[in-house]
């Protein structure tokens, strides 16, 4: 029987490093979509919360911590990162884990290099740790949080990963080559 | 231009698709005459001045979003749910 050998999304696209930013994938043991039925909420938010230490997100917010992260996706919806669910009663959920393709962006001019791609208002004062957005990356869709003051988490379907690459990688070589001008 | 989520909150309009005056959610009973139905699916007005529309946060969070926006200045004085403004009637 053949040997399949299973990749990465980003699997000879990242890592990237161009002048003080990197981009790096994330894999995650599991993503799961997470949607409460009307009325179950509460109920929903404090099984997740007992389960995996974060509760369900408000909008545009993450809760929990790197090994176990929730994060807003949309009305009525939360995707949880790494940690495999069990059904929760009272909430319809996916497995979306190879949906997705998932990286970080780190060091002091992220911003900056989000700021080409994105029409978010970055400012760190309006968009702060533990914020999160449903917002376009270029022409993609894309899932950003921010999970340190200059780290931000970024997803986009798994079938738009090598464009994320390209963009991203654009947009670092940019910033990069302005900082070499000084 | 920026459009105020009331979800997301100020939101860049390239994350928004404008559908149509928001008569859309008044939907007429299935058994209602021909010409009521043919009012909601052929007859708009054609505002200069106060206009609500649907819009679709598609490029974000994905809400029908009820805009209440001036046609003459773009000015937007309101934005809510499409749910929340059907349910209220």
């Amino acid at each position: 029987m053949a040997d399949l050998i299973a990749t990465t999304p980003f699997a000879g696209l990242l890592p990237l490093t161009r002048g003080e930013t990197t981009a790096t994938e994330i894999v995650f043991d599991a993503i799961t979509s997470v949607a409460p039925y009307s009325g179950r909420e509460k109920a929903v938010s404090k099984a997740l919360a007992a389960r995996t230490g974060a509760a369900f997100p408000e909008p545009n917010r993450t809760t929990g911590k790197a090994d176990a992260r929730a994060v807003w996706s949309g009305i009525g919806q939360a995707f949880v990162l790494g940690p495999r669910l069990e059904p929760i009663d009272g909430a319809a959920m996916t497995d979306q884990t190879d949906a997705w393709a998932c990286l970080a962006l780190e060091g002091p001019a992220a911003r900056d290099v989000l700021a080409r791609l994105t029409p978010l208002d970055l400012r760190p004062e309006v968009f702060e740790i533990g914020h999160a957005a449903r917002t376009l990356l270029g022409h993609m869709a894309c899932v950003l949080m921010r999970t340190d003051a200059d780290r931000y988490g970024l997803m986009v379907f798994r079938s738009m990963a090598s464009t994320c690459a390209h963009e991203i990688d654009t947009a670092m070589e940019g910033i990069a080559a302005r900082a070499r001008l000084g | 231009m920026r459009v105020p989520c009331p979800l997301c909150g100020d939101r860049d309009l390239r994350e928004f698709t404008p559908r149509g005056a928001a008569v859309l959610l008044d939907r007429p009973a299935p058994d209602a005459d021909a010409a009521t139905w043919n009012d909601y699916i052929h007859l708009r007005d054609n505002p200069a001045g106060a206009s609500e529309e649907l819009w679709y946060h598609g490029g974000g969070c994905g809400a029908w979003i009820v805009v209440s926006r001036d046609t003459v200045t773009h000015a937007i004085s309101a934005t809510k749910l499409a749910a929340e403004a059907r349910d209220a009637g």
